[in-house]
Formats: structure tokens, sequence, C-alpha cells
């Protein structure tokens, strides 16, 4: 019974995976960060969003000042007078699932696409390159700072031009793997027994592009905060009322030279902190799922 | 060959024709300039020259037509802020942004191929693991964060390089460039080292996985076998091998530094295209933003086309298959 | 980073300016780091404010505007209206332009005929020189002739610059590459860089006396920690539009000073007063009802929610003055009875009760967030004092590229979109008329009245009181009119007025900078200081 589990592939991904202490310690803390975000509500002593929680009178405090609600500024609050502390994990909220969700809805296309370009090939799959290689010559920044220029700002807005600048990434990954994996045996039988090629497409080859794809949505996904980060610092991200860590940082950008370090260095320490944990994850999934370089 | 050439070049049209349209329509919807740009007291009368001036008055494909026209002139119209062609506006910039692009990617391979080799060589070592851990860290710091930073600790507060700005210029084979003098060389260094820090690490963890590669290479284990030095081992043999997909990747990269030079250049006050297209953005000049567009994209098809046309050359089997590996 | 690193890198910091400017030559040369940097060297290309500013240098006005707005001569000696339809200057002899020819009558013509007529202008001159003829009467004295009666003819060609008539048929890029770049100002043009810099150099033969400077470098830094960095490292001497979060450590900085001054600019909100169904306005359970705003009672609830001095205090960090009326003291018709709103939050429920709101509504308000200073940042504060007082309100701000076409045209059939807005008004011409004229009058495109009217306040009344201060020549009367205009519309509550902006400068110690309304930052202004 042991010796089963133990040779079951969790526990031996999980065995491997625990060979490097620092990745383990990362996936500790992105369980925490992720934590923190999903319990934000219960654990903050203010919603930074209802305005009516939120006190102009209780501005650029510095930590450990107390707020006229009784409460205490742990980590100071900011020039509109919200709590450091509370908007971190708000914004943290905000920044994670802006960069999961859109992480998401571009692993979904970039799939499906992906997968008919391999098994359609030919001309198709020329066209479906062709458009993947352009997309992907073009600096994310710069396709995701026209999109948001010309759609405007807004929530859907980012999340759309963090699924163009995405898409394509998947789309590479699963065809080259899909184009490995159709010569692969099984397909070759599944396909005997008759199966349709739809089927054997999606119930057969999409599981095994998996393991890539878990390390591309990691990197891509630590990409897509940052980038939300960026267009907010350049004035063309979330709108302003609901910051996420990217817009936090921007807002306490301004008293970086004032000496109000905590409105922007507490934001940014976080949102470093995510992007670390998310990219040393990645990194290590990489050196696990990724038999070429593995001992 | 000649008519994969033919075909090949008619992609490309193809591509930067739909590009084209894309743009134009797309940046034509957003906002009124003409709103921003007139003297709020202005008059009816003068907010109609305005629009007549800008040609904005005639419907949108006649626009459209009369902006395709210019395009085969090379012609993108004028800007509406400065009043001078769009694309000379942007070209005179373009050298201070090359410059900027050039130093970070010079940086990058200087800092980052010793530290990876090292992290390469000695995966096990307690200093390979931070140098790894440290290139995660380039990876993850927002850069107009680390921009503040970097000018408050070297300019503010130890006051060895100058804050913003661009030195002195001479002029080098009719380019104005500062490349070649100290006062331009201390401008650059931090604009220069802000913008090469995601590359940096990217140096670093492509040359450590690829000296990881080739260590297990046979050929390595022989040449170790015959009492080859290490060293002698890692300078003509690794090196020779590592560079290639660094020089490769870091070709493609250039693209991307070049863009991601809008935030560092705003943060620097450097003055590069970079900075005009953020301040065109959010002033909506059409006719910058949309020339700054269509020169990346010729830049870039034309890359990928000569790209193609060498591979086909070299290699034809790419011709039959039709597809690249 | 730590606490105690930071207090570190602080002193550091202090350390080292106090070294640096130990070392301080006074050179005669000035380096000005500049917020935004001007659009093109053609003095007529662009009206815009950093480019009559930098325009100021190398031409010069008929009339001049001090530092409080306050009219001086210029190439201009006296001006006097000889009938009420016509204005006789008399002008500067003797005066030479930088390329020597002599300066006359012929180049006040033909810089007149050039400034409203500059190819793609973005924003022409012709505001100011519409409806004026200008005639020659000898080489030295010039006639402006008007339709009407019009008291601001000197305002308004204050505004122009004078250029020599050999150029008259200049372009933009003839003045930008220095050819045509030839004034009589206290500095000649030596170099333009877009984005990088703009360098002058001392005209020695200025007609005022040679000016302190021998020259002077402007350098474009629009990223407001930037430009105080660079002041701190000792790259700039001087830098305007010091951010207000930098204004509390750089008073204490040693080696730097801040020069302050109030300027010409209100921050206001407009309110919907023309729809019955005010878009971006509902009921607290999200229903339908009607437009609350069109009710005196509401309006001045909501002004008497705002906290004023909290906005000053916590938002612009002390830098700004509350505002009850559209200028600040010191201009021309301002009004002297004019108090500020106070803060009452248990007066607006009680008018919010009385005009059958005792539950409040629910509002969005919208601003620009890269206007005005601190302009996000003053929306939210007041969308907190509404929710206050029962008012739901909502905030959305947005890049100015967007906001204003939305906040003058984005609604249904091309109308004013938002409901609660905050903008800002800088009187150009330094008196009441401007912000009377453009933001109080019905809103006429054809008159050119109310242009920024988004409100859609109208008030016959007012708009008759406006329009006839606005043909009274006499000084006395003129003021008379503008204060009683003011008053009737802040009674209205046509606009409620939040606060005056405060320009900030900082120097390096040893220079000083007299502030002005019009925010202008000019290398004259700049002395070593006693």
């Amino acid at each position: 019974m042991i010796a089963k589990s133990l040779n079951s592939p969790l526990a031996l991904f999980l065995r491997r995976f625990s060979d490097n202490n620092v990745a383990v310690f990362a996936a500790l803390g992105l369980i925490v960060i992720i934590a923190l975000a999903i319990f934000a509500p219960w654990i903050t002593p203010q919603n930074p969003y209802d305005l009516a929680q939120v006190d102009i009178l209780d501005a650029r405090l510095p930590p450990g000042e107390e707020a006229f609600a009784g409460f205490t500024f742990i980590l100071g609050s900011d020039g509109a007078g919200r709590d450091v502390f509370s908007a971190i994990l708000y914004g943290l909220r905000i920044s994670l699932s802006v960069g999961v969700a859109s992480g998401l809805i571009a692993m979904a296309i970039g799939t499906f696409i992906g997968l008919i370009a391999a098994f359609a090939g030919g001309r198709t799959d020329a066209i479906i390159m062709r458009i993947v290689d352009l997309q992907l010559s073009f600096p994310a920044i710069l396709v995701a700072l026209m999109l948001v220029a010309v759609l405007g700002k807004g929530v859907d807005k980012v999340l759309i031009a963090l699924v163009v600048v995405q898409w394509a990434y998947y789309a590479r990954t699963v065809r080259g793997t899909a184009l490995s994996e159709r010569k692969k045996e099984y397909v070759e039988a599944a396909q005997n027994l008759g199966l349709s090629a739809k089927r054997v497409l999606f119930f057969h080859v999409a599981p095994n592009c998996l393991s890539p794809l878990i390390v591309v949505a990691t990197i891509q996904t630590a990409h897509a905060i940052a980038l939300e980060a960026t267009l907010s610092f350049l004035g063309l991200g979330l709108p302003q009322t609901e910051p996420s860590l990217g817009i936090l940082i921007a807002n306490g950008y301004e008293y970086m030279v004032s000496g109000k370090y905590w409105i922007s260095v507490f934001p940014g320490l976080a949102l470093l902190c995510t992007v670390f944990c998310i990219n040393l994850t990645g990194d290590q999934l990489r050196d696990v799922l990724n038999p070429r370089l593995s001992k | 060959m000649l008519a994969f050439f033919i075909r090949r070049v008619g992609q490309s049209l193809f591509v930067i024709i739909t590009m084209a349209t894309l743009v134009f329509f797309g940046v034509n919807v957003v906002g009124d300039p003409v709103a921003m740009l007139v003297a709020p007291d202005a008059d009816q009368a003068e907010i109609e020259r305005v629009i007549r001036d800008f040609g904005l008055d005639k419907p949108i494909i006649q626009q459209f037509g009369l902006f395709l026209k210019g395009l085969t002139r090379g012609d993108f119209g004028n800007s509406f802020i400065f009043g001078e062609p769009a694309i000379e506006l942007i070209l005179d910039r373009l050298p201070a942004t090359l410059e900027l692009a050039i130093g970070a990617l010079l940086l990058s391979i200087v800092i980052g191929l010793p530290l990876g080799l090292v992290a390469g060589l000695f995966p096990d070592h307690w200093g390979s693991k931070t140098i790894m851990a440290l290139s995660i860290f380039g990876f993850s710091l927002p850069t107009f964060w680390v921009g503040i930073l970097l000018i408050m600790t070297f300019s503010v507060s130890l006051g060895w390089l100058p804050s913003t700005g661009r030195g002195d210029t001479v002029s080098v084979l009719g380019l104005e460039t500062s490349l070649f003098t100290l006062d331009g060389l201390t401008h650059l260094a931090l604009p220069a080292l802000n913008l090469a820090l995601l590359k940096i690490s990217l140096v670093i963890r492509l040359t450590r996985a690829s000296v990881r590669e080739t260590m297990q290479q046979d050929y390595i284990k022989f040449a170790r076998a015959k009492g080859l030095s290490e060293f002698r081992i890692v300078r003509v043999h690794v090196l020779k091998l590592v560079l290639i997909p660094i020089v490769t990747v870091l070709g493609l990269e250039f693209g991307n530094l070049i863009a991601f030079s809008v935030v560092t250049e705003s943060i620097f006050a450097w003055p590069g295209m970079g900075k005009l297209l953020i301040e065109a953005v959010l002033q909506l000049d059409r006719p910058i933003i949309v020339a700054y567009l269509m020169l990346i994209v010729v830049v870039f098809v034309t890359i990928n086309l000569i790209v193609d046309l060498t591979y086909t050359a070299l290699d034809p089997r790419v011709r039959l298959g039709g597809e690249k590996a | 980073m730590t606490k105690g690193g930071l207090m570190k890198l602080k002193s550091a910091i202090i350390a080292s300016v106090i070294t640096s400017v130990g070392s301080i030559t006074f050179a005669d040369t000035l380096t000005i780091g500049l917020s935004s940097e001007p659009t093109a060297i053609d003095p007529h290309y662009h009206n815009l404010s950093p480019n009559l500013s930098f325009g100021q240098h190398i031409f010069d006005p008929l009339i001049k505007q001090n530092e409080n707005q306050g009219l001086m001569p210029g190439l201009a000696t006296s001006w006097q209206p000889v009938d009420e339809n016509t204005w006789e200057l008399k002008l500067r002899e003797g005066v030479t332009f930088h390329d020597g020819s002599l300066f006359n009558a012929d180049d006040v013509i033909a810089s007149f005929e050039r400034a409203p007529d500059v190819l793609n202008s973005p924003s022409s001159f012709a505001t100011y020189t519409k409806g004026k003829e200008v005639i020659r009467i000898d080489d030295y004295t010039v006639q402006i002739k008007t339709e009407a009666p019009y008291p601001l003819v000197p305002n308004d060609i204050s505004q122009v610059l004078i250029i020599s008539d050999e150029y008259a048929d200049a372009t933009t890029s003839d003045f930008n590459d220095g050819s045509a770049a030839i004034g009589t100002g206290p500095f000649r043009f030596e170099e333009f860089i877009p984005g990088d810099r703009i360098e002058i150099a001392a005209n020695a033969d200025y007609w005022d006396g040679a000016p302190a400077w021998d020259a002077v470098t402007f350098r474009p830094i629009s990223s407001g920690p930037s430009r105080v960095a660079a002041l701190l490292a000792g790259d700039v001497d001087l830098i305007n539009g010091v951010p207000t979060s930098d204004i509390e450590v750089l008073s204490e900085e040693e080696g730097i000073s801040l020069w302050q001054g109030s300027s010409n600019r209100v921050i206001y909100l407009h309110l919907d007063q023309f729809r019955d169904s005010s878009p971006h306005i509902s009921g607290i359970d999200g229903s339908e009802i009607p437009n609350p705003l069109l009710d005196q009672r509401v309006r001045l609830a909501i002004s008497k929610a705002i906290n004023r001095p909290a906005i000053v205090d916590r938002v612009m960090e002390g830098v700004a003055i509350p505002a009850g009326q559209l200028l600040p003291e010191g201009f021309f018709g301002v009004s002297g009875s004019l108090e500020v709103e106070e803060y009452d939050p248990e007066g607006a429920k009680a008018l919010l009760a009385e005009a059958r709101y005792p539950d409040g509504f629910s509002i969005t308000i919208h601003g620009p967030n890269d206007r005005y200073i601190n302009d996000a940042k003053i929306v939210e504060a007041i969308a907190q004092m509404l929710t206050r007082v029962g008012i739901q309100t909502q905030v959305e701000t947005m890049p100015r590229s967007v906001y204003f076409k939305r906040a003058s045209s984005g609604g249904a059939d091309g109308l004013p979109e938002f409901s609660l807005m905050l903008v800002g008004w800088g009187a150009g011409s330094g008196e009441a008329s401007s912000p009377l004229k453009s933001l109080i009058h019905t809103y006429d495109p054809e008159q050119g009245f109310g242009s920024s009217n988004r409100g859609r306040h109208s008030n016959a009344e007012i708009d008759g009181i406006i329009e006839t201060a606005l043909a009274t020549v006499n000084d006395d009367a003129r003021a008379a009119l503008l204060i009683e205009a003011t008053e009737r519309a802040i009674g209205d509550l046509a606009i409620i007025p939040l606060h005056f902006q405060v320009n900030t400068w900082a120097t390096r110690e040893g220079l000083q900078y007299a502030p002005r309304t019009d925010e202008f930052t000019l290398a004259t202004g700049v002395t070593a200081a006693e």
C-alpha cells in the first residue's frame, strides 16, 4: 500500500519537486499569498473599496498610526486614506484574478488553436503558425498598450489585452507537443479503433499536453501580473478606485522621493514576492516536468 | 524558388496592409483629438478650422484612402501636436532609442554571460543557486519601480551618475550619437541598466540551460577523458555552442527592448521614440501613433521575411514541408 | 526596505546635497527642468501654456503681463482707448531684432496677420486676434479697431508675440530649426532638440537690459519624481510643477528652496442642470429618478458636504486655497463678500431631506486622472464625503484624452455625458470675465459663449450682465458688473468651486524665483538670492 502510493505519479512529482528547497518555500509562499487574497475580507481591518469606510483625513499616515475608525495602520495609509495592508490584500485579489483569468482564457483559446494547427496540418497549420509567429514577434507591452489605448480602460479591456498578448505562447506550445504526441502509438491505436479525430484530439492528446502547458501557464501568469502593473503605471491600466497592486505601486510612485516610502514600497514588495514565488515555482515545475533536463 | 519568393513577399504585403487597416481604424475610434487640443475657450469657428486642418471633416473611408495613398510615399501625415511630418519626428528620435537598446543589450551580455556560465558549470554550488534566485528576482522586479530606485541611489544619494536626460552627442557617420562621449555614456548608464535588468536574467538563464545541456554531450565527456583542462573545454567547446542560442534569442529580443524602452524613457526623460509614443497616446496624436506602429510592423515583417528566405535558401527541406521546425 | 535603511538613505541624500551646495560656483548658466515642453518654437503655432511661457524668452508682446498678470509696457510704451471702438498704442523706439533689424509698426501688423493663421495649428491665436483690425498710423503708432466696444483689448494682445515682418511667411519648421526664430526678446534662440533640450543665450542688446543669465537650457522631465530627483542630484537648478507629495520633504531639505504662489486656476464641479433624468444618477435601489441636481437645495447640500479644508490639507498637502468663487483674491472682478462654503454635513443631510431625498440617491462622479494636480484623488475624496451624507457615490476617472470628449459631447445627441464632474479653469486673461464667459454663460457655440459650460446652467439675467461687462470699457463699472455676475452665479450654484491651485517651483539654494499666477516658468524670473 505504502509502496504503491510512493510510486504514484503525484507522489513522484512531489518528491522530485521537493528536491529544491527554495522551490518548496516558493510554492508554500504562493499558497499563503493565494490564501491571503481569497480570505482578504476576513483578514483586513478595512474594505478599501467601500468609500464610506475610507477617510481622507487618514491620508499618508506612517505604519503604526491609528485610524479614525480605531484600527491600526500596520503598513501605513496611502494618499486617499486607505489602509495599505488592506489595499494590498484586495489588490492582490485583483492582480491575481486578472492574471489567472487572462491566463485561463488565453490557454483555452491557445490550446484549441494549437491542436487544430497540429492536426489539420498543411495550409491551415501554415497560416495559423504564421499568425502565431507574427504575434510573438511583437513586443507584448506594445500590443497591450495599443489595445488598451484603443479599447479604453476597464477590467474587461485589460483582460482582453492580456489574452491577446498571451494566447500565441499556448498555441505554439500545444502544437509542438501535439505534433510529437500524434506520432505516438496510443494515438494510432485510438484511431485504429475507429474513434473520431475530434475525440482523439480532445480526449487523448490534449491531456498529454498538460505538463508543458502548466509550465507555460505559471510563467505567463507572472508575466500578465507584471504587465498589468506596467500598464497601470503608464496610466492605462485598471480603474483607480479598485486598485490592483500595479496601481497601488503607481500611485505610491510619486511618494518615492518624499520619504513616504510605505505607500509604494509595501505594494511593490507584495508584487515582487508574488511574481517571484510564481516564477520560482514555475521554474522548478519546468525542471521536474521536462524530462530532458531531469536527472 | 521564385514562386516561393513571390508568395512570401505577397504574404508579407498582405500582413502589412491588414495591420495598416487595423491600426488606422483602431486608432481613429478613440477619443476626440480636437477637443483635446483646442483652447478650452475656443469658439465654434476655431474648432471647425482645426477639424478641417487635420482632415477630420472628411468621411472616415476617404481619410483611410488618403492615408493609404500617403503610405505608398512613406507619408503618415503631420503630427497633430508638432505640426511636422510624423515619420520624421519618429526617425529623429530613433538614434536615442537605439543607443539605449544597444547599451542594454551589451550590459545584459557583459553581466549575464559570466554569471550564467558559473551557474551552469557548478549547478549545485550555493553561489549558483543564489545567482539563479537573483535572476528570477530580476524577472519579477517592476521596471518602473527599479528606475526611480536607481536614480535615488546612484544620482541623488551617491551623486555618481546624472539622473535624467541624454548627454552630449557627436556626429558619427551622419548620426548624432552619445555613445562616443564620456558625458553621453554617463547619462546612458542608468537607463540602460534599468532596461537591461530583465535581459540580464534572461541571459543568465539561457546560458545556464545551454551550458548544462552541452556539458552532458558525449564529446565533452570525450574531451574530458582525453585530459583537456576544464578551462579549455569551457573556453573552446562550451562557450562557442552557448553563444549561438544567446545571440539568436537576443537578436529577437532587440525589438522587445525597443518596445520596453517606453517605460524607461518616461522615467529617465530619455528623448527617444518610446517617450514620443506614450505622449502621443496620452494626447491622441494619431499620426504619430499610426506611424510608430506601422514602422514597427514593417520592421518586424521584413525581419521575418529575410529570416524565412534565408532559411529556405539554406535548407531546401523547408520549401518542401512548408513549415519550419 | 526597512525604516532604518530608508532613514540612512535620506540622511545620505541630505549629506550629498550639502556637499554639492558647497561646491557650487555661481556660473551664469541656468538649467531648468520643465514638466512639459513647448511643442514648437513658432510663437503663433500653438496657444498652449508651455509654448506661451517659452515664447517670452525669444519674443516680446506689445504688452507684458507681470507675475500677477498685471499689464506692463512691452514693445508698446502706452495704450489707451481713443474712442469706444479704437485703442491707440505707442510703440517703443530703437528696439532691434536679434538679426539687427529695427522694430516698427510693420512688424506688429505682420504678427497680427500671421498669429491666427498658422497652418495645422492645433489651437490658434485667433481667440485673441478675432474682431480686431490693426492699423498703422506711423512707424511707431498703431491703432486697434474692434467691431463693438471691447475692454479686454490690452489683455488679448498681451498674448500675441511679435515677430519680424521679414518672417511673416516662415513655416513652423523654419522657427523650430532656428532660421526664423528671430525676436526682440531677452534671449536668442540656440538649439531645439524636441524631447531633449532647448538652449538659449543672452541677448546683450535687450531693450530692458541684458538678462542675468548668459545661457539657459530647458530640459523636459515629465515624470514628477524624476524631476525632483534631478534637482536633488544637482542636474538642474530650477524645476516647475513640484508634486505636492514632495513639498513637505523638499521644504525640510537643506540646499533647496521652494517658491509658491496662487494660480489663476480654479478647480470646481459642474453639475448636470439641463436634463430631467441624468444618465449617471439613480435612486438608492437603482431605479430611475428625476434629476435631483435641478433642485438648488441638492446642489447646496453637495457643496456643504464637501470638506474643502480637508481636501486642501490632506489631498493637496496644504498647497491649495479653498475656493468660494471663480478667481482668488487680488484678481480683477473678484467679489469681496463671497465666502468659502462651510463644511456642514448635518446641514447637507437636512437640505437633502427637505428636497425629499432623505435617503439620498446614487451618483457617479467623473474626473480626469492626468490633467490637474491630484485630480483623481480629489474626486475620490469628494466621493467619500458625499457618501457620508447619504449620496452613494461611485468614482470613475480616466485620462484626459478620453475624459474631455465625453465631458463635452459624449452623451446622447452630442450633449455633455456626465452628471457630476470635476474640471478646472485657468483665467488666461487674468480677470473674471474669462471664467464667467466660458463656464457660467448659457451655452451658445455661435457666439463663443459657454463653450465649457458642461453643466448647461442657464440664467438669462446673468448672461445679460456678462455681456454688458464685456462691452464696458470703464474699469470700475466693469469690475462691478463682473462681481455681480460672479455673486449671482455662485448664489445659483451654477458651479461648485473647490479650491484654487497653488503653483510651486523649487530651486537650488542661492536662487530665487518670482512665482507667477499664469504658471509660466521664465528664466528672467530667476535671480541670485542676496
